[in-house]
């Protein structure tokens, strides 16, 4: 205890020669000295920073200039992902088709489901995820759909340009998602 | 009858403990708490459910800032003279290797980088700095950068190369990035992101229950 007893009150009495002192109590209310340090641990345990930065690997393939040395992948196994503006995504399994009928539009909520959809749909080796940014996504967009490869343990994905075709359908159903987004 | 009387008890309760626990994680978070340095260039990175700790030292990240500016920041001072004369010598700049090294980051075309390294140290603020142009194919000057840069680290171990780029910045200047890497043969980099945990039901989320971790 950090109060010391001063007090007399032991029982045992003092020499008739001493004079008693006057009682002064060396209790020193100790609230506001907490209530600071309170207020100190509270400012600190808000400004440390205990997160630290994380870093996710991405490793790039080398390009394949002659086409024989790409890799190849199945039609059925394959999924593309098409990044637009305002957080549309985009896509179709296999290959696009001519008049666009498989082309599907999505969200980054609900991108997920299809993905493990297609995952548990495909045999492993078959599932490759390709995604295809267009010049309107952001970097996180970006980010975000390389963290859906890792939440959803998919091991095969490129990171490709986007073709002219389809920068063109992203565009158009860029432009009908807001307009549908604004008459709602 | 009168009742029992109740011991009367002080209402006076014993601070002294609850002083000295207060001051005891007032002590801890003092010591480990440690300021964030106050950045140049202000970037809001992306979340992402990667476990790993971004690298501390012997680094080279590339800053893609919300307006697409891209800057170069790293922290071997050595590297960084080396890096100086390099530029001095091909591309005959007149840089002042002392401020180059002294430089945290840099975020100017070539043409003006010996302007950039006049300004003085509190001036140099990311958003009123122009950046290393990247969007014009033809001149993608990140390529110079990091082929430099590639070139001083040669025979050594390679410096791990970051990327920390924030939630705006337009896809264009981060493919960009990625074509000056391509172009020096660095395929392997990091992105640097702030934690999070993987969502609930999800197979990343299976693994961890079970322990098991991603082989990298």
């Amino acid at each position: 205890m950090a109060e010391m007893d001063t007090s007399d009150s032991g029982g045992h009495k003092k020499g008739p020669g001493v004079k008693k002192g006057k009682k002064l109590s060396t209790r020193v209310d100790l609230t506001p000295m907490v209530d600071l340090g309170f207020l100190l641990i509270t400012f600190f345990i808000f400004t440390t920073t205990m997160s630290q930065p994380t870093a996710m690997k991405l490793f790039l393939p080398k390009d394949a200039d002659k086409p024989e040395e790409q890799n190849k992948a199945k039609e059925s196994g394959v999924i593309t992902l098409l990044l637009g503006k305002d957080n549309n995504v985009f896509y179709y399994e296999g290959q696009l088709a001519s008049d666009a009928s498989n082309f599907k539009s999505s969200t980054f909520k609900e991108i997920r489901t299809v993905l493990i959809d297609k995952k548990r749909n495909t045999p492993e080796k078959d599932l490759v995820v390709v995604i295809k940014p267009s010049v309107d996504c952001t970097y996180k967009n970006v980010v975000d759909i390389l963290d859906e490869m890792a939440i959803n343990v998919l091991k095969r994905y490129a990171l490709v340009d986007i073709s002219d075709p389809e920068a063109q359908l992203v565009k158009i159903s860029d432009a009908s998602a807001t307009a549908g987004g604004a008459s709602n | 009858m009168g009742r029992a009387k109740l011991p009367r008890k002080s209402t006076n309760i014993d601070m002294t403990a609850m002083c000295d626990v207060a001051f005891l994680l007032l002590s801890f978070f003092i010591l480990t708490t440690k300021f964030k340095p106050a950045e140049a260039i202000a970037v809001t990175t992306p979340n992402s459910v990667a476990a790993k700790v971004a690298p501390q030292k012997d680094y080279v990240m590339v800053i893609l800032d919300a307006n697409g500016k891209v800057f170069l920041e790293m922290d071997d001072e050595s590297k960084k003279e080396a890096i100086a004369n390099a530029l001095n010598s091909s591309r005959n700049l007149g840089l002042n290797t002392a401020a180059f090294k002294k430089s945290l980051f840099f975020g100017a075309p070539f043409g003006s980088l010996s302007s950039f390294l006049a300004l003085p140290e509190d001036q140099r603020k990311g958003d009123k700095l122009p950046g290393i142009p990247v969007l014009d194919t033809a001149n993608n000057e990140l390529v110079t950068w990091m082929r430099v840069t590639k070139e001083v680290y040669m025979g050594e171990k390679e410096p791990a190369f970051l990327l920390k780029g924030d939630n705006a910045a337009k896809f264009p200047a981060f493919k960009a990035i990625i074509d000056a890497f391509k172009k020096n043969d660095i395929l392997k980099f990091q992105m640097v992101t702030s934690p999070e945990a993987a969502p609930v039901g999800t197979d990343l989320w299976k693994m961890n229950q079970k322990g098991e971790k991603i082989e990298e």
